[in-house]
């Protein structure tokens, strides 16, 4: 097989219909007699429901149907659990889903209270104002602290209890570790991520056809098969009769993995009621309710070191602000749990989480999914250390990577897929070394730093290091199939939100069929044109789907080489297959084409052997036992402002390693857009509520995402350690730019501040400016 | 996100436009840029019944120095042709300093100055300057005309001196003084957004180099923008040396009461603005002196 | 509270319509619903993403912030009128693949209108122009820098083929 497309920058694919506005996005959709729907939303965070008048609306122009929870009839029912807790000993869960419409109570602001259905969504709206909701007010609970308070109100009445979950987990014996100590240190950290805010909101059109019996559902949701499995379950359709299309999707992020969302459950109830096509666009301000977030931990953590500053074990008790309901189990806080154990040896581990329910919308994995909180602590904690032992702070992680000969090294704690903790490859020091080399460390915390200093500049450097779990199972599935044209078409169950599978797929299928990558034909997300599959989370799209592709095309060049090689009574070996034919070696005149060869496996005479097929097509699963794990660091220099605390970055780099890789252009675009949105987690970004669970800055105005701006030129460079895991031998490198730069932020403003010298410590994320100045006010 | 239904009328003339603002009263809302109105409108902030479009009033979208002692603003000149006019910047450069930090290009193209003034968005940037330039707001009715000084003009949150039959049409801004010197300086979160804190300073000194009058103004301390000129008053009659801007920067933080928002406490708001008098007032002061 | 509609004639990518509009339709929902026209992404309904980005006479504006009825007598430009006759990709639009300026496309119509008249009225920017002449378009995939390398190579495109 000659690699002619793996590895190279090939040019996307997809392009040419996205910059000429071609591309289907779900608000395109646009079909005869569709209704528009808007959604009735609670302003309040928490109360009892006595009663929701929505005769008002049936009375406003345009309306064709108004619904509360009672109408749903059977049909409503909390939704699944859709990520069972792991298999850890003594494990408390509390499930606590969701529903398609609240009824007796309301839990955060913004869950759904009525649906209105009309001729166009200005005229829905028009009549949500007519829906008149009595209530009985309750206190709010938004503080994961005083929620576990016995004197707290409760989110869920019948629970008794805030706790959404209470997990364990060990390796080692960290109390022994402490003992043998020559330093402890101990600190609280809190740490916020944020919302995926994609530039594409979510919606939602079902079609049914009555007469076909069959509902077609467009949806921006990253996971097409499982929505398809779940809404045909309960429409009480068989799942042949639900398709589910995932168009292009203007950015997902992670909360478009979140499944049965009210408004994807209500929409095809609505089209089948109303026997027209419906559609619901979530608007901006409704995104910052409907759609989750990934919100705060709380961590009190300890570290024991000894004297070289090497460590001997951590211990992590955390909270976690799950928000009103769990429909995603603990996916976000056991990453935390496990990432924070990074790319270091950490012999003994002692992790607490409690998870916590709060009258705020729910929280699931947005890209990073808890790892920024696990990595935020154990970086933070070794330049606290650092300080304390006066070591060079890349000294010390130095110090404790994991070394290259130790891989696959175990960390016993269970993943989120449900796994022991196992890093498949890795070699971390490499990765440090060219991190440290390519943003000129030496010389400028040598020279470069005390000279800027003495001219009166604040500048400071930060060097952060992680570990990222990839592409995890169960699977991914693809079928490759080469068509009369001599055109490859593929189809995988996973969905596209911009990460360029339409080319990287082609890659891998072109590099195995010798065709052009532009004659490579993808199709992601339409549960018509391939049944099996997850979806598109947790940086697998390319190691799982793309294996599957992979796997799917060899069996199909087989099949082409052995239709060859009866075709030319000679042997496979004897075979080429470049530039679309199959030739023989030696003799280019000797040639079939491959769609010759794709009509010649759909024979009109003869007939098929047993234990054959027609066609020249293949459809293949991969599924990995575990995740492979990629790991990176990234460097940073400041400049702050002294007098008003603004931030600007000087410099970035990102070193990463995740295993081969596919196509550098779309890796380095994944890398640019996850540290976007690393800084602005870590500076720009907050989710700013009062304690009455209110959203005090829910529009792009005052939810602040960074801009041109903000975000700097970053210069990139890779190492490559194959995962053994998977035969093309990738990792995931989807959320690898997010992860870090919390505590990449904090120690390279602490430095450039000198704020230890003032006993002031940066044990926080989000920061700003405003925040740098009450940190440093009352300090020395 | 979609607007509550209104009537839309084109006006025709600027005595159209008053005769339906004297009919509808507060009913009825001028639309020129929309960019501060459409989005209040989206969010169901806003819901007026009827919309008067003065877009098409294009005799109020001119600046004029006929008189020479004053530059005249027509409300509907967009600040993208404030940006674009040479003369103008160099007339009033508190406005070079100020137009970059307006939103995006996006919205200056399609903004307006009467807009934004009328609106009195108490972070914004043009009202500030228009009471340390000690502009005059001329108003007008189907019945009557007005002058109203800035100092006048902008009464509370989003709240100014225009009745509801009223628009603002015109602002006058007197010429700069010789040796005088101004500057604008705003501190945000990311270019474009909401002030934090903005001080807009002009500096005249006589002569001898000695300051012989100090103007400052803030926005995004106080529900309205915020005159400090009395704050800076020591200034007059020194020389402006670092002590006394120092001590005058010192004034105006004890002169405002800001409030803190989702992105600052008071405190920050507070220590800005000390920081940006002192910024603005030494350059204020250095373009005085070359005449800028 | 009642509406009106009105008769509106515009011109969008040299194209001439004819057409009534609910005084409150946006100008973003009726180019995307009525003149179907959905190249034109909406991002936030209030000014901020830019994603609705169009040119009206040859301006950048939010076309959610105006309504359909204030286009009447106008000549707007979209997305859809960028490629060249024969459906080649212009210029700019060249550069943004080139240089893999864009990932889910979401945003990426603004940004080709907004860079459309910013380009032509700077043709020689230099990167900070380029990044101060972006920040009023949100891009959350990206992280701008491949935007920015596409915009610098369109620009030198431009300047190269222009008269």
């Amino acid at each position: 097989m000659s690699t002619r497309y793996f590895g190279a920058p090939v040019k996307r694919n997809e392009d040419h219909r996205l910059l000429t506005g071609q591309a289907l996005f779900v608000d395109d959709v646009e079909l005869p007699g569709m209704l528009h729907v808007a959604f009735l939303r609670s302003q309040v965070a928490h109360a009892r429901i006595n009663s929701i008048d929505v005769s008002g609306a049936l009375k406003c122009e345009g309306v064709v149907a108004v619904y509360i929870a009672e109408d749903l009839e059977t049909y409503w029912q909390p939704g699944p659990l859709l990520v069972p807790p792991p298999p850890i000993a003594g494990i408390t869960f509390n499930l606590r889903t969701q529903v398609p419409l609240a009824k007796d109570w309301i839990r955060h602001v913004g869950e759904p209270l009525a649906i209105v259905v009309a001729e166009s969504r200005y005229l829905a709206e028009d009549a949500l104002d007519q829906i008149v909701v009595d209530l009985d007010m309750l206190p709010v609970v938004v503080d994961i602290e005083s929620a576990l308070d016995p004197s707290s109100v409760h989110v869920h009445d019948d629970l008794g209890t805030n706790v959404s979950a209470h997990v364990y987990q060990s390796k080692g014996d960290y109390r022994a570790a402490a003992l043998r100590a020559d330093l402890i240190l101990k600190r609280r950290f809190h740490y916020e991520h944020g919302i995926s805010s994609p530039i594409e909101t979510r919606g939602v059109v079902a079609q049914w056809d009555a007469r076909g019996n069959h509902m077609t559902i467009w949806d921006t949701t990253q996971a097409p098969v499982f929505i398809r499995n779940g809404l045909a379950a309960m429409l009480g359709l068989g799942e042949h009769q639900v398709r589910v299309i995932a168009p292009f999707v203007g950015g997902g992020f992670g909360p478009k993995m979140m499944m049965f969302y009210p408004e994807e459950v209500a929409l095809p109830w609505i089209a089948m009621r109303l026997n027209r096509p419906v559609k619901w666009i979530e608007d901006r301000l409704e995104h910052f309710f409907a759609t989750t977030h990934e919100r705060g931990q709380i961590h009190d953590a300890e570290i024991a070191v000894d004297r070289d500053g090497r460590i001997l074990g951590v211990k992590d008790v955390f909270l976690h602000d799950t928000g009103a309901y769990n429909p995603y189990g603990l996916t976000v806080p056991i990453n935390s749990q496990c990432t924070l154990l990074g790319p270091y040896l950490v012999p003994a581990y002692d992790s607490t989480f409690t998870a916590v329910f709060t009258n705020l919308p729910i929280v699931t994995p947005y890209r990073g999914a808890g790892r920024q909180h696990g990595v935020f602590v154990m970086e933070r904690l070794l330049d606290l250390v650092a300080h304390e032992l006066e070591i060079d702070p890349a000294e010390i992680r130095r110090r404790n990577l994991i070394p290259s000969d130790a891989f696959p090294y175990k960390n016993e704690i269970i993943y989120q897929d449900f796994q022991p903790l196992e890093y498949d490859s890795g070699n971390y020091q490499p990765v440090l070394d060219m991190a440290l080399e390519a943003i000129g460390y030496a010389a400028f915390t040598g020279s470069e730093q005390p000279k800027l200093r003495a001219a009166g500049r604040c500048v400071g450097i930060g060097i952060a290091c992680y570990v990222e779990g990839t592409g995890i199972g169960p699977y991914e599935g693809a079928k490759v199939q080469v068509l009369a044209n001599g055109k490859v078409s593929v189809a995988t169950g996973i969905g596209t939100q911009g990460q360029g599978h339409f080319t990287s797929f082609a890659q891998i299928a072109a590099d195995q069929l010798g065709v052009d990558v532009r004659d490579v034909d993808i199709v992601t997300g339409d549960t018509e044109r391939f049944y099996w599959g997850a979806g598109t989370f947790a940086s697998r799209g390319a190691v799982v789907a793309g294996n599957a592709v992979n796997e799917a095309s060899k069996v199909v060049r087989q099949k082409a080489l052995k239709l060859a090689s009866d075709a030319f009574e000679c042997s496979e070996d004897d075979l080429v297959i470049a530039d679309g034919k199959v030739s023989i070696i030696g003799i280019p005149e000797k040639f079939i084409r491959l769609g010759e060869l794709a009509q010649r496996a759909n024979p009109m005479r003869g007939a098929v052997k047993p234990g054959t097929e027609p066609g020249l097509e293949s459809t293949q699963y991969f599924g990995p036992p575990s995740g492979a794990t990629a790991n990176g660091v990234h460097a940073i220099i400041v400049e702050i402002d002294p007098e008003t605390f603004d931030l600007k970055i000087l410099k970035y780099v990102v070193v990463h390693d995740c295993g081969t890789v596919i196509n550098p252009m779309i890796l380095a675009g994944q890398i640019h857009g996850g540290v976007a949105q690393g800084i602005g987690n870590a500076f720009y970004e907050k989710l700013s509520f009062d304690d009455q669970g209110q959203l005090l800055n829910a529009s792009l105005a005052d939810y602040l995402l960074p801009t041109a701006l903000e975000v700097p030129r970053m210069e990139l460079a890779h190492t490559t350690t194959p995962s053994p895991l998977n035969p093309l031998g990738i990792k995931g490198a989807g959320e690898a730019g997010a992860i870090p730069v919390g505590p990449l932020f904090a120690q390279a403003i602490e430095d450039a501040l000198q704020l230890k010298r003032k006993n002031v410590e940066l044990l926080e994320i989000p920061l700003s400016p405003s925040r740098l100045f009450e940190l440093s006010k009352g300090a020395a | 996100m979609k607007p509550a239904p209104f009537k839309y009328v084109a006006a025709s003339s600027l005595e159209h436009a008053l005769s339906l603002k004297a009919e509808h009263g507060d009913e009825a809302r001028f639309l020129a840029g929309g960019q501060s109105l459409i989005p209040a409108m989206n969010f169901r902030l806003a819901r007026p019944s009827v919309l008067i479009d003065i877009n098409g009033l294009t005799e109020l979208g001119s600046v004029d120095r006929s008189e020479g002692t004053e530059i005249r603003v027509g409300a509907l000149t967009r600040y993208r042709d404030l940006e674009r006019n040479r003369d103008f910047l160099k007339s009033c450069p508190l406005f070079a300093d100020a137009l970059p930090h307006i939103a995006h290009p996006q919205i200056r193209n399609r903004g307006t100055i009467g807009g934004n003034l009328s609106h009195a968005d108490p972070a914004s940037e043009l009202p500030a300057l228009a009471v340390a330039m000690q502009a005059r707001m001329r108003i007008k009715s189907s019945a009557s005309e007005r002058e109203v000084p800035a100092s006048k003009f902008f009464q509370g949150l989003l709240t100014t001196d225009i009745g509801s039959v009223e628009m603002l049409v015109e602002i006058s801004y007197p010429v700069p003084k010789p040796r005088s010197g101004a500057c604008f300086q705003e501190v945000a979160r990311r270019r474009g957004d909401f002030a934090l804190a903005g001080v807009a300073a002009v500096v005249t000194v006589d002569p001898q180099r000695r300051c012989s009058d100090a103007r400052v103004a803030l926005c995004g301390v106080g529900e309205t923008p915020v005159d400090a000129s009395e704050a800076v008053a020591g200034l007059i009659g020194t020389d402006c040396s670092d002590d006394a801007i120092d001590a005058a920067a010192v004034e105006v933080q004890n002169a405002i009461e800001p409030s803190g928002n989702v992105h600052a406490t008071a405190d920050y708001q507070r220590h800005i603005a000390g920081i940006l008098t002192k910024r603005t007032l030494a350059t204020a002061l250095q373009r005085a002196g070359h005449g800028v | 509270m009642a509406s009106d509609r009105h008769d509106i004639a515009l011109s969008v990518n040299g194209t001439a319509y004819r057409r009534p509009a609910d005084s409150r339709m946006l100008l973003s929902d009726f180019l995307r619903h009525e003149l179907l026209l959905a190249g034109t992404h909406v991002g936030c309904e209030h000014g901020v993403c830019g994603a609705c980005t169009i040119l009206l006479d040859g301006v950048a504006i939010r076309s959610c912030l105006m309504l359909a009825v204030q286009a009447n007598g106008h000549e707007l430009s979209t997305i859809e009128g960028l490629a060249t006759s024969t459906g080649a990709l212009n210029s700019i639009q060249q550069a943004m693949h080139e240089h893999h300026g864009l990932q889910c496309g979401y945003c990426t119509p603004g940004i080709l209108m907004t860079m459309t008249a910013f380009l032509k009225e700077n043709p020689s920017p230099s990167e900070d122009e380029v990044r101060e002449a972006l920040s009023g378009n949100l891009c959350r995939c990206t992280g701008y820098q491949n935007i920015v390398d596409a915009m610098m190579a369109a620009a030198e495109a431009l300047r190269a083929t222009s008269p």
